[in-house]
């Protein structure tokens, strides 16, 4: 400050803000960090605008669902919701593993076993989700009679995607196997999925 | 814009004067509140409210879009969706806070400013159209408000809405028809509550566009000043930027601290308990009060308790429209040339007792109706209506105004201690 | 013109308010206010001091806990807590399987229906589950409580003025109704099935004394269950699920104060910077 008013010639008013030379270095450091904290402060109240939109608390809660399985016959399958998604739980009869696993592995988009999609010793509950890996629409298959498409698992309508009976992508457009999410088997007949 | 000496916007690089010739934003904006607008160098703090009503309208805009993500318009949902907000979304006590104060902030902050208009004659030419809308504005507020308050749907939004709502009824022949139709039904429920939601979305974006018109209607005669005169030269005036957005920084950074307070200390010191019981449409509270901002007009409301060819009630309903409503006329009501109430010795006494009467008005409004109380209202009622109808008229008329500064850089030389004519009537 | 019609309009309106305050003044002096038992012998609850009062209130964990087992063996019977769900009760301590647990044994459970035959039923409560309503709707409620409908408690302490302490002083004011009250009002005899309260808004209250005696809950940490500490901790418990984010925002409320100060501090320094050479 003291420097700044030596620099102003004697007998001359200092020149107002907008009119003199700025050192943005000294005078103008506190304007500089004025409006920095104001963009800090923006910032931190962006945050919680953001962070509204992520799920809430009781969206959250949802994310384990436990479905009981005791009254699924091998052969059938049964539709399940899991955070408001399709589930399928399929119990494989014998026949559908073997099918599974006579294919090579080479042969596959997405390669996986179904020992690799199944529990250690329940290999026969095949439990995916029931959204179809390419736009999301819920492929048909778990229904009675319902179109299992040409691989015997899951056949997707919506633009033909062709799954087999470990719900392994075969034909069509989807990229990738119907997802199998997080579960563990609370006892033989209840499985906590989630 | 304004005055022949602001300065004139200069695109330096080749981007700005790209988007100069396509469209000229940058040029608007230098000209509204940037370096283009000259401002009388002497304006006070109260010139900075303006500026925070325009933020708080930010505010209730940014919080409340967020809000309606989570919020349910359903008279079977509503206060449990809110009651979702403030326990399971997302920091959603925080924006629910935030917007319910934020209303207060901004009814707050537009009070001084209506309040620094009338002290100084902002009103007065060459800025009545500035005044007219900002009439406009608050009255958009006000219906914003009452139907913000609606939504959460507690006892005292679902009895307010019954309330407001029967004030149409007060008028003859076709009141009932008219209270039927705004509700879409014969009490306040879904059908209300669903177009209040509509429209309490949509009243704030009218608000802007309103605000952008006052805005522009003030850039015309420039801003007002606290001593009311006239901008004589250059020397009386400096940019708007950066001499005004700096001291408008300090406004913000203050205005922000009270809101915090309110937010996160007592985000319910200014709401009322009733509210957060759900509605009931068999059962009324045994205090009805709005919220405190319209407190001063609910006691005019109910200072009108004798029938005198019209009936009690359409005396009351018609008395606060037009406690409102004659803000319109205020600049033709005021003849005296002179803009500020600094040189008005007169006028500012009853002004002062206009401030201390609307605090009784608001203090009326939302005590219990003993006689005591009532009277009280009643008298203060009068005052208000006997000011600006009878008062300011004749005061206006016969005050001797102070000696005015020749000029704003006068007065303000003379209050740093130079010497000038108007150094005396400053002192004085 | 506009000023004469003005004053006609303004003296309209004083005329008629001068009419209205002579008749309220005579109707004031023929027909005084009359004297009423709530307004001679409500009283005001007195100050219960929780920890989560004040600006940089917390809860205190093992007290909100009491208040919720007070709320589970004494209140729940009658009074419903909808807006709170079992998984909340994490936030005051209990770990999950504490609150599966909890859940699990509720004694009222989760209105549903039998996934066989689609007739209502009931299942088990799970911690993503609201507390359940003891009633099926308000009609079962009032028939089962003499006409009186137990409001739901999950916002009760912002839903009364003075919340916290007014649970605290309502649980505790039951007592027999003054002889001086009804000396001097013999009308206001508290009506038969209705139970004495000064700290009830109309002095008279539906609910029967909810906390009877001394140990009538008893507590897990050991602290002694007088009527009063049950009292104390219910109100406790009440607070925090009116207001579950209370100790979040009041730690967000001290960051935001501290950075506005210095905001303002900042701002006010730019301030003088710009102007220094203006006088203004």
């Amino acid at each position: 400050m003291a420097m700044a008013e030596q620099e102003i010639p004697l007998g001359e008013d200092p020149a107002p803000y907008h009119e003199e030379a700025h050192d943005p270095r000294r005078r103008d450091f506190i304007n500089i960090a004025a409006v920095s904290f104001a963009g800090v402060g923006a910032v931190a109240i962006v945050l919680p605008l953001i962070n509204q939109m992520n799920p809430s608390a009781d969206v959250l809660a949802l994310s384990t669902t436990e479905i009981d399985i005791s009254k699924i016959a091998p052969g059938q399958a049964i539709k399940a919701s899991f955070r408001k998604q399709p589930l399928f739980v399929r119990n494989l009869t014998p026949k559908e593993i073997a099918e599974a696993d006579a294919v090579p592995l080479g042969d596959l988009r997405d390669p996986q076993t179904l020992e690799e999609r199944t529990k250690a010793g329940k290999k026969n509950w095949l439990i995916t989700l029931g959204v179809c890996t390419h736009l999301g629409c819920v492929p048909l298959g778990a229904g009675e009679g319902e179109n299992k498409g040409p691989f015997g698992g899951y056949f997707c309508p919506c633009h033909g995607s062709a799954y087999d009976t470990a719900a392994r992508i075969r034909q069509g457009p989807a990229p990738k196997n119907l997802t199998v999410p997080d579960y563990t088997f609370n006892s033989d007949t209840v499985v906590t999925v989630g | 814009m304004s005055f022949p000496w602001a300065k004139h916007y200069e695109p330096k690089q080749p981007l700005m004067r790209w988007m100069d010739e396509k469209l000229p934003l940058p040029r608007l904006v230098y000209n509204a509140i940037g370096a283009g607008y000259p401002v009388p160098r002497n304006l006070n703090y109260f010139w900075n409210f303006g500026v925070l009503a325009g933020l708080a309208l930010v505010v209730q805009i940014v919080t409340g879009v967020v809000l309606a993500m989570h919020y349910a318009a359903n008279a079977g949902v509503a206060f449990g969706s809110v009651e979702s907000i403030m326990r399971d979304v997302n920091a959603g006590w925080f924006l629910r806070y935030a917007h319910a104060n934020g209303a207060s902030m901004f009814l707050a902050v537009v009070y001084i400013h209506i309040g620094r208009g009338l002290y100084y004659g902002s009103y007065k030419a060459p800025r009545e159209m500035v005044w007219l809308l900002g009439v406009v504005i608050f009255l958009l507020m006000m219906a914003t408000a009452f139907m913000g308050y609606v939504l959460p749907w507690g006892q005292m939004s679902f009895w307010g809405a019954q309330v407001i709502t029967g004030f149409f009824s007060a008028i003859p022949l076709v009141g009932e028809t008219i209270r039927v139709w705004l509700l879409g039904g014969f009490a306040p429920d879904n059908a209300a509550l669903n177009r209040f939601f509509s429209l309490h979305y949509l009243l704030p974006f009218v608000i802007a566009g309103v605000i952008i018109l006052h805005i522009w209607a003030l850039h015309i005669p420039g801003s007002n000043n606290p001593t009311g005169v006239d901008v004589k030269g250059e020397q009386d005036t400096v940019p708007f930027h950066p001499y005004y957005t700096a001291k408008d920084g300090v406004g913000v950074g203050a205005f922000f601290l009270v809101f915090a307070f309110f937010v996160f200390f007592s985000p319910n010191l200014l709401g009322h308990p009733d509210n957060y019981i759900e509605a009931n449409p068999l059962s009324t509270p045994a205090h009805i009060v709005p919220e405190w901002y319209f407190l001063p007009f609910y006691a005019i409301l109910k200072s009108f308790t004798a029938d005198f060819i019209l009936p009690a009630k359409l005396w009351g309903v018609l008395a606060m429209f037009g406690s409102i409503l004659l803000l319109f006329f205020l600049p033709w009501l005021d003849s005296s040339p002179v803009r500020s109430a600094n040189y008005r010795p007169t006028y500012r006494w009853f002004l002062a007792v206009l401030l201390i009467d609307v605090l009784v008005l608001g203090y009326v409004g939302g005590a219990e109706a003993t006689a005591r109380n009532v009277m009280m209202g009643q008298i203060a009622a009068g005052y208000y209506f006997a000011h600006f109808l009878i008062i300011l008229p004749l005061v206006s008329a016969a005050e001797r105004p102070r000696p005015l500064p020749n000029s704003i850089t006068e007065a303000v030389l003379a209050k740093h201690g130079g010497t000038s004519p108007a150094q005396t009537a400053m002192a004085s | 013109m506009v000023r004469l019609i003005s004053l006609l309009v303004g003296a309209g309106f004083v005329f008629v308010l001068a009419l209205a305050l002579f008749f309220t003044a005579k109707d004031a002096i023929q027909n005084p206010a009359p004297h009423t038992a709530e307004h001679a012998f409500h009283q005001h609850p007195e100050n219960i001091h929780l920890s989560s009062a004040g600006f940089f209130g917390k809860f205190d964990r093992e007290q909100v806990q009491r208040g919720f087992q007070v709320y589970k063996e004494v209140c729940a019977a009658c009074h419903s807590l909808k807006y709170v769900a079992f998984r909340d009760l994490q936030k005051i301590g209990y770990s999950e399987a504490e609150v599966k647990a909890i859940a699990n044994q509720w004694v009222i459970e989760q209105p549903s229906v039998n996934p066989e035959t689609g007739e209502v039923a009931t299942r088990k409560n799970l911690p993503s589950d609201h507390f359940p309503s003891p009633f099926a709707n308000e009609v079962a409620a009032r028939a089962a409580n003499n006409n009186a409908l137990p409001p739901d408690l999950s916002l009760m302490t912002k839903a009364r003025e003075d919340g916290s302490n007014y649970v605290h002083a309502l649980l505790m004011g039951y007592r027999d109704q003054p002889a001086e009250l009804l000396r001097e009002f013999p009308d206001a005899k508290t009506p038969d099935g209705l139970h004495y309260n000064p700290y009830f808004a109309n002095l008279n209250i539906a609910m029967p004394p909810p906390i009877t005696s001394d140990g009538q809950v008893t507590y897990t940490d050991g602290t002694k269950a007088t009527k009063d500490q049950m009292a104390r901790d219910v109100a406790a418990f009440l607070t925090w699920t009116a207001e579950p984010n209370l100790e979040a925002r009041h730690a967000a409320g001290v960051a935001a104060i501290i950075f506005l100060l210095i905001f303002v501090y900042l701002t006010w320094g730019a301030y003088q910077n710009v102007w220094r050479n203006v006088k203004h």
